[in-house]
C-alpha cells in the first residue's frame, strides 16, 4: 500500500465501508468466525477448517469469511457469527465442525436459521 | 426385477460418516437380512442433508421419516417397530428446529444489553489483520484530527477534559500524565504501551490487542504527538503469542500505510513503535521495572521520584499507558472529551473492561459505563452464580485487590467507591467466589503468587510475603495460633508502609480485606481447626453426614481413587484409607452432606 496522505485516508474509508457492507452482487452473506486466544482454545480453528471446506465446495464467491476477535462471552465459544443481507444476523455458540457444516448447509445456503445453536438475533 | 416397498437411506456426507454412518449402513443390512426383508427393503446411501451435527442421519422412504443421532444398538428396534408393525420410533425421530423467533435478540440479553462499547467497538466485528476493516469503522480519524489539527496542548487538553484516569489500576489522570512528559525538557521522550497483563484470571489486555490493534497503535500516536515522542515500545508478554503476532501485522501494515514512521499522513509528525516481547515477571508490570526490562537489564522497580514523566526509559522522559488507557484516545479526540465526560460518574469517566471469570454462569470480558453496580455486573451480566449455589465474595484488582462481600455488592464501580470497600478498582480482573470458596485458602492462594513472583530487591516484600505465606499455610492446614492474626495485620502493616514498589505495597491487600469481612473463617480455622467452606483438606473430616446424604452417588461417581461406597437408597460411605483428600466429592455434592 502507497503510503497514505489525509486524502487517502478519507477516500479509503469510503471505498473500505463499501467493501465491507453487504451488498447485492457483491458479498451478500458474511460468516464471522471469532478466534481469539478464548476461541481457538475452545476449538475455533477446527469450525473454521470445516467452514473453509465447505466453502470450497458450495462455489459461492457471493460469501464471504473472515476470523475476528472474541464477542466477550468466552463461555459460549466457540462463536460463529452470520450476516445475509436484509436479514437478522444470528449469533452461534458452542459450534463444533459439524454445527458448523449444518449451519452453513441449512442456514447459510438454505435460509432455515439453525435454532438449537443460535446464542442471539442480531440487528 | 424385484420392487421394493420401502427405501431406507443413510446420510454418506462426511460429517455422518465420521459418526459412524457406514457402521450403521453394515449393521441395517445385516439385520434386514436376518429378518428376511432384504427382497423387500433396500438399503441406499444419500448425499448429506445438512444436519450435520444431527448424525447419523437415516431416512425412511416412501414416508420420508428422518431420524437422527443412530447408534448401532437402536437398528433393530427401528426395524422391527417401523419396517415390521409399521409404527415409526417416534423418540429417534429428527428434532425439529424451534422457530427463529424463539432465539432471543441480542438487545433481550442483559449480558450484552447493559455493557456499552467504547474501547471493545470493533470486537468480534472487524477483522484485526485487516487494516482496511479498522478504516472502515473510523479508525485512524482521531490521529489524522490529532496529527493535522491539533496542538500538543489542545491534545492533553482535550484528554483532561475527558476524565481519563489510568485503566492499568491506579487511575491517574491520563491527561496530566502526559502534561508532565510534555512539559519534561529533552528532545527525545518515548511512548510506551504496558501489555504485560499478569493478575490472575485477567485477559482484558489480551482481549483488546487479539481483538483490534489498531486502536491501541492509534492511541499511541496521539499520545506521541501530545508529548513529542517519535519512537514507542509495546511491552508485551511473550506468554500472548496470538497478540504479539496480530500487533507485529497491524505495526506494519501502519508503516506501509503511512500510519507509522516518517510523516505520518503527510503531517510531518515521525512516530514510530515496537513490539518488546517481556518474559512474563510479574513485577515488569510495574513502571520502573518494565523500563529497566525494555533497557535489557533484570526487571526490578527502582524508587520513585524521578518520575518516568522526568526520567523514564533511558533516563528520557517517558509515558506509559496502560493497552485499554490508549484503545480510549482515538474515540476521545475524534468525539471530543466532553462527550467521553458525559459517561460514568463524577469521578470516573467513562467505560471500564472487566474479565469476568470464576464461579459465574457468563464468563467473559465486559465493558461497562463507570458507575454500574458490582451487583449488575455479576447478576445480569454474569447471569447470577451457577448451580444455584450462593454468592461470597467477588475479587478485584488481582493480587494488589481486595473481596467485597454480598453486602457491598451495590456499590457502584468507580476508582473511589471500590477503594472504600477495600478493594481496588485494578486493571479489570473480576473473579466472583460462591460459597465453596475458603478466604483464608484464597488469600493464601495470592500470597503464594505475590511470594513468588516478589523480584527479591527490597527486604519487605522479599522477606515480609514469605513470613505472611508461612503463616497462612500453617492456618490452612490446621496448625494456626491464636496470635497469627495479629502478626499477620503487623507484617501487613510493615510490608505496606515499607515496601519499594506498588506490588510489595499492596501484596498483602488479599490479606486484609479477607480479614476485614471474614475475620470469622480465619478465627474457625484457628481456634476450632474447621474450615467453613471445606476447601482446606486438612481440617476436612471426610464423614458423611447420612442424615443430610441423599443417597443419589454423585460423589461415589465423582471420586478418583473409589473411596466411596455407595448402594441405592442407602447413605455413602468414604474409605478413609482409599481416600486421596481430592475434594471431588464436596464440590459435586448437591446436599453439601460431607464433612
Amino acid at each position: 500500500m502507497p503510503k497514505l496522505t489525509i486524502d487517502d485516508l478519507k477516500k479509503l474509508r469510503e471505498s473500505a465501508k463499501k467493501a465491507t457492507a453487504l451488498r447485492e452482487g457483491e458479498t451478500t452473506i458474511k460468516i464471522t468466525v471469532h478466534m481469539g486466544t478464548c476461541g481457538i482454545a475452545a476449538g475455533a480453528r477446527e469450525v473454521m477448517d470445516a467452514l473453509l471446506e465447505e466453502m470450497a465446495q458450495a462455489e459461492r464467491p457471493d460469501i464471504r469469511v473472515i476470523n475476528s476477535g472474541c464477542m466477550g462471552m468466552c463461555s459460549s465459544e466457540p462463536n460463529v457469527t452470520v450476516e445475509m443481507l436484509g436479514k437478522e444476523g444470528v449469533l452461534y455458540k458452542h459450534m463444533d465442525k459439524n454445527k458448523m457444516r449444518q449451519v452453513f448447509k441449512r442456514h447459510v445456503l438454505l435460509g432455515e436459521v439453525q435454532t438449537d445453536f443460535a446464542l442471539a438475533r442480531m440487528k | 426385477m424385484s420392487t421394493y416397498r420401502a427405501e431406507i437411506s443413510v446420510c454418506s456426507g462426511k460429517a455422518c460418516r465420521e459418526s459412524g454412518s457406514h457402521n450403521l449402513k453394515e449393521a441395517l443390512e445385516k439385520e434386514l437380512l436376518r429378518k428376511g426383508l432384504n427382497n423387500e427393503i433396500r438399503v441406499t446411501e444419500t448425499q448429506c442433508n445438512g444436519f450435520c451435527a444431527q448424525g447419523p442421519l437415516l431416512k425412511v422412504e416412501p414416508e420420508g421419516t428422518l431420524y437422527q443421532k443412530l447408534k448401532e444398538e437402536d437398528i433393530p428396534k427401528l426395524v422391527e417397530e417401523h419396517l415390521v408393525k409399521g409404527e415409526p420410533v417416534k423418540r429417534l425421530f429428527l428434532k425439529p428446529a424451534a422457530p427463529p423467533e424463539s432465539v432471543p435478540a441480542m438487545e433481550d440479553i442483559p449480558f450484552y444489553s447493559k455493557q456499552m462499547l467504547i474501547v471493545l467497538k470493533n470486537r468480534g466485528v472487524i477483522d484485526p489483520e485487516s487494516l482496511e476493516e479498522y478504516i472502515a469503522r473510523d479508525g485512524y480519524v482521531g490521529a489524522s484530527k490529532a496529527l493535522l489539527n491539533m496542538t500538543s496542548e489542545q491534545i492533553i487538553q482535550e484528554v483532561k477534559t475527558s476524565g481519563l484516569r489510568g485503566r492499568g489500576g491506579a487511575g491517574f489522570s491520563t491527561g496530566l500524565k502526559w502534561e508532565f512528559a510534555s512539559k519534561s525538557p529533552g528532545d527525545v521522550k518515548y511512548a510506551l504501551c504496558n501489555a504485560d497483563e499478569g493478575d490472575p484470571g485477567a485477559f482484558m489486555d489480551r482481549s483488546v490487542l487479539e481483538a483490534d490493534p489498531h486502536a491501541v497503535l492509534e492511541g499511541m500516536v496521539i499520545a506521541a504527538k501530545a508529548i513529542g515522542a517519535h519512537q514507542g515500545y509495546i511491552y508485551c508478554r511473550a506468554e500472548y503469542p496470538l497478540a504479539v503476532k496480530r500487533l507485529n501485522l497491524a505495526i506494519q501494515q501502519a508503516k506501509e500505510a503511512g500510519l507509522l514512521g516518517r510523516d505520518i499522513l503527510g503531517s510531518g509528525f515521525d512516530f514510530d513503535v515496537e513490539v518488546y516481547q517481556g518474559a512474563g515477571a510479574f513485577v515488569c508490570g510495574e513502571e520502573t521495572a518494565l523500563m529497566q526490562s525494555i533497557e535489557g537489564k533484570r526487571g526490578m522497580p527502582r524508587p520513585r521520584p524521578p518520575f518516568p514523566a522526568q526520567q523514564g526509559l533511558w533516563k528520557k522522559p517517558t509515558v506509559l499507558n496502560n493497552v485499554e488507557t490508549y484503545a480510549n484516545v482515538p474515540q476521545i479526540i475524534q468525539n471530543g472529551g466532553a462527550w467521553y465526560a458525559g459517561i460514568g460518574t463524577a469521578t470516573s469517566k467513562g467505560t471500564k473492561v472487566f474479565a469476568l471469570t470464576g464461579a459465574v454462569n457468563n464468563i467473559g470480558l465486559v465493558e461497562v459505563p463507570m458507575g454500574i453496580t458490582l451487583r449488575e455486573i455479576i447478576f445480569d451480566i454474569g447471569g447470577g452464580i451457577p448451580k444455584k449455589r450462593k454468592f461470597k465474595a467477588v475479587q478485584l484488582g488481582g493480587p494488589s485487590g481486595g473481596c467485597v462481600p454480598e453486602r457491598y455488592l451495590d456499590t457502584p464501580v468507580d476508582y473511589e467507591s471500590i477503594a472504600k470497600v477495600g478493594a481496588i478498582m485494578g486493571s479489570g480482573g473480576m473473579i466472583v467466589m460462591n460459597d465453596q470458596t475458603c478466604m483464608v485458602d484464597m488469600a493464601r492462594f495470592f500470597m503464594d503468587f505475590i511470594q513468588d513472583e516478589s523480584c527479591g530487591k527490597c527486604t519487605p516484600c522479599r522477606e515480609g510475603t514469605r513470613r505472611m505465606l508461612e503463616i497462612l499455610e500453617k492456618i490452612t492446614q490446621g496448625r494456626g495460633e491464636p496470635e497469627d492474626i495479629d502478626v499477620l495485620e503487623e507484617l501487613s502493616d510493615m510490608i505496606r508502609n515499607s515496601a519499594l514498589c506498588g506490588l510489595g505495597q499492596t501484596g498483602p491487600n488479599p490479606v486484609l480485606s479477607t480479614l476485614q469481612y471474614f475475620r470469622d473463617e480465619y478465627e474457625a480455622h484457628i481456634y476450632e481447626k474447621r474450615c467453613p467452606a471445606r476447601r482446606c483438606a486438612a481440617l476436612v473430616k471426610f464423614e458423611v453426614n447420612a442424615d443430610l446424604c441423599t443417597k443419589c452417588g454423585i460423589c461415589s461417581r465423582s471420586c478418583p481413587s473409589g473411596a466411596i461406597e455407595w448402594k441405592k437408597r442407602e447413605p455413602a460411605v468414604i474409605v478413609k484409607e482409599k481416600c486421596v483428600k481430592c475434594l471431588s466429592c464436596i464440590t459435586n455434592c448437591p446436599a453439601d452432606a460431607i464433612l
